[in-house]
């Protein structure tokens, strides 16, 4: 059958099940664009920006466990779009990114709107394609599809020029993908999977430390078989956040710089940590050299540059979480037939004693204004009023550090934030995509008043296409977390962390045709909630707060888990922090 | 080995032969901070698959990250440390110096102590071809210096291991398996054209 190059695109994208595009439209993808214009089964949602298209994937891709696609054109918007792609490859997020180029002949020719896309995006993703020849075209798109969702999932970009998608082509698509190079490892190692069980029963006091990679690989119910058999208690990371019900007793919350102090404690003086699809983050270890200094490390994880990268384990098991789970429990089972639970039995009494003790004197906690809304209350009435069920994305800033402390995340996939590359305007059009895969279901973006400028032109895309997204502002008038480190760290020196000209954002949400709300006391924060999710239709909370506050706890960067600083520094740790070498 | 001992390790890999492979080898150097010694790429047996030999410098911590991000790539089939078995390492040079009458047989003596070949000559110079170890081609640009040197190219490293080197063999000669029952090379579907 010979199809146009950009009929095979789409026709491509069909056999993979994708049913939603987010992109926009430019010289070199006007191709695609034309047989778009009666393509059935499709749904294409138009963004304002490039890097929304990409970013709404990603939430579309993190909360349905589908392959998230894009479709941008070329030049400025291929390089628009490398911010998504960056922050995708980070957290691990698979999505596929289709950019147009000018027509081959012209490619390396500075030919309009021309940009080397895939010499750009290269670094930013886990492989990436130009499709010079339309004979390989769906080829390239089959492994494309194949590469991103595989493995350690990620983005994959292919690059398509313009005389590839107008002229015509034998369309075959490839029922399977064979590529000698690329065997991701699944199956954990059986030796290595023993030696980790035998560790764990005799561990005293085992730490289980899980992150993204549980909720990439679904998981979750191993990890809760885990957790049941073992009754060991569980800290999540940024990324894993929804891996296990953070309500549940074991749940040690997050851990790292802004994490839980008895999550940062239990980790430090732990025997035996189990790391599950975590790659040890260095917001999430603090000073290496300071980590579980006593422990001996298990690592499960599908990649195994992610093993011993920052932190020596010693007992590495690549392979995928879901499985190796499954496998580590049956093992267990094994193990506690030749070495009963009773032979550590006090230990572990005393163990989880001690992280009682921490969680009761150590929770996490804000002081009570009745004059000015605390930030950190906000949170904890959506999650409230939610009751943990709703759809959480967030910005970045001081913002996703409160919603990542108090919102109550109950399921995995239902909690969205850019974790390793702290993308700020990361959250509205995140959002978007999470709603048009969701529809009918509550999508709450909790964004800061910098984060939520850096895209708030996307409010026109949730109006036009019915998204419903409700976005809640935490405005403290500026960059919070650069304020925060700037008190902290710099003396008070406060330097272009003020955002004076912001909008008037209930007047902003109504000139997109959305719902504006404004809260300025704590009294009205609730009923100003439940006004926001009866409302249909995007909906912009702006949220005046105290601007002084700070996250807390907080371990200044550079400096080890065990000094956390639980409440406003003093003095003495100012001086300390000027004195630090690592510049904090 | 020590893991705080940073050593050159000579480091082969296969590669998909596909346009743009050689810059993700190269980016992926630079973005992580690793230093590449030296590089050399060329066509294997299978024209679909081609060889880069690396000299990377660093510590065992270093080389396994190295290692397993090489890997990584998509296009990357396979990737062995030589360093960490027996190997035979050559790089080529071609040398032009400075020939004056006087010189002349002393220049051609250096020559055939390093074995090397005259490429080129004219009244006043000679371009020498040698090929050896990295020393012994540090060395013959050391003898030749005094002369004047002109201009120089060096290859960078290629290296092969030594010895029958599949796995199938190796397992087979413990085996003690008579040779005659290998598969021949080419038919052998473990071997795509290099020493495995």
């Amino acid at each position: 059958m010979k199809l146009s190059g950009a009929r095979i695109v789409l026709e491509c994208l069909k056999r993979e099940g994708v049913d939603v595009v987010f992109g926009l439209p430019g010289g070199a993808v006007l191709p695609i664009y034309d047989v778009l214009h009666d393509f059935k089964g499709l749904r294409h949602i138009l963004v304002r920006q490039e890097a929304a298209a990409g970013h709404a994937a990603e939430g579309y891709s993190r909360t349905t466990g589908k392959i998230g696609v894009c479709l941008v054109t070329s030049g400025p918007a291929a390089t628009n779009l490398v911010t998504a792609l960056q922050d995708a490859l980070m957290d691990s997020i698979p999505l596929v990114a289709f950019t147009g180029q000018v027509p081959t002949h012209l490619i390396g020719n500075d030919a309009f709107q021309e940009a080397d896309n895939v010499g750009i995006t290269r670094s930013a993703t886990k492989h990436n394609f130009l499709v010079k020849d339309g004979n390989d075209l769906a080829a390239n798109i089959k492994e494309a599809f194949h590469i991103a969702g595989t493995g350690r999932p990620g983005p994959v970009h292919v690059d398509l020029p313009k005389d590839v998608l107008v002229k015509e082509w034998t369309y075959e698509y490839p029922e399977t993908v064979h590529l000698r190079s690329y065997n991701p490892t699944y199956e954990g190692h059986p030796g290595q999977i023993k030696k980790a069980a035998r560790a764990i029963v005799r561990a005293k006091r085992p730490v289980l430390y899980v992150g993204g990679g549980i909720i990439s690989s679904n998981a979750s119910p191993e990890l809760g078989a885990l957790v049941a058999l073992t009754q060991i208690p569980v800290t999540q990371t940024l990324m894993g956040l929804g891996a296990f019900p953070m309500a549940d007793p074991l749940s040690l919350d997050m851990l790292g710089m802004h994490g839980t102090y008895y999550a940062n404690m239990a980790v430090h003086h732990s025997d035996v940590l189990v790391a599950i699809g975590a790659r040890f983050d260095d917001r999430v270890t603090g000073r290496v050299d300071a980590f579980a200094p006593h422990a001996e490390i298990i690592h499960i994880d599908i990649d195994p540059s992610s093993i011993s990268k920052n932190i020596k384990v010693d007992i590495p098991i690549v392979g995928d979480c879901k499985r190796v789970l499954a496998k580590l429990v049956e093992a267990l089972h094994e193990e506690l037939r030749t070495y009963p639970a009773s032979g550590v039995r006090e230990a572990r009494k005393q163990w989880m004693g001690q992280i009682a003790e921490w969680k009761r004197d150590f929770p996490l906690r804000y002081e009570w204004s009745d004059e000015v809304v605390k930030p950190q209350h906000v949170v904890q009435e959506i999650s409230n009023l939610t009751n943990g069920e709703a759809l959480i994305v967030t910005g970045v800033g001081q913002h996703q550090m409160w919603a990542a402390q108090y919102y109550r995340v109950k399921h995995p996939r239902a909690w969205c934030t850019s974790g390793g590359l702290g993308t700020m305007g990361y959250g509205l059009p995140t959002a978007m995509g999470v709603q048009a895969g969701n529809p009918g279901k509550v999508v709450i973006n909790i964004d800061g008043d910098g984060s939520f400028q850096m895209n708030s032109q996307e409010l026109a895309t949730c109006f036009e296409e019915k998204l419903p997204v409700k976005s809640v502002i935490i405005n403290n008038g500026g960059h919070g977390m650069v304020r925060q480190w700037q008190r902290i760290i710099y003396k008070e020196r406060y330097c272009a962390s003020d955002l004076g000209g912001s909008p008037d954002f209930v007047r902003l949400a109504e000139a997109y045709g959305c719902t504006g709300i404004r809260v300025t006391r704590p009294s009205e924060v609730v009923p100003a909630l439940e006004k926001m999710i009866a409302t249909p239709g995007p909906v912009v909370l702006d949220v005046w707060v105290d601007k002084h506050e700070c996250v807390f706890p907080m371990v200044p960067a550079g400096g080890a888990n065990i000094d956390m600083i639980l409440a406003p520094p003093s003095v003495d740790v100012r001086d300390k922090a000027a004195r630090s070498q690592t510049g904090f | 080995m020590q893991e705080t001992e940073a050593r050159k390790h000579t480091i082969a890999v296969l590669v998909e032969n596909k346009f743009g492979v050689l810059s993700r080898v190269a980016g992926l150097f630079s973005a992580r901070g690793y230093n590449i010694e030296s590089l050399s790429v060329g066509e294997t047996l299978d024209p679909t698959v081609s060889r880069m030999t690396l000299v990377v410098h660093g510590d065992a911590f270093v080389l396994e990250q190295v290692i397993k991000q090489l890997h990584k790539l998509i296009d990357v089939i396979k990737v062995t440390d030589l360093s960490e078995e027996d190997h035979v390492e050559r790089e080529m040079l071609l040398i032009r110096v400075n020939a004056e009458p006087a010189v002349r047989a002393e220049i051609l003596r250096v020559g055939d102590i390093f074995r090397a070949k005259v490429v080129d000559v004219t009244a006043t110079t000679y371009t020498l071809e040698v090929t050896g170890e990295e020393t012994k081609i540090d060395a013959i640009i050391e003898l030749l210096r005094p002369f004047g040197i002109q201009e120089l190219v060096r290859t960078g490293k290629v290296a092969i291991a030594r010895g029958p080197k599949t796995r199938l063999r190796k397992a087979d000669q413990k085996l003690g398996k008579p040779k005659s029952a290998l598969p021949p090379l080419p038919q052998d579907p473990r071997v795509v054209g290099f020493a495995d």
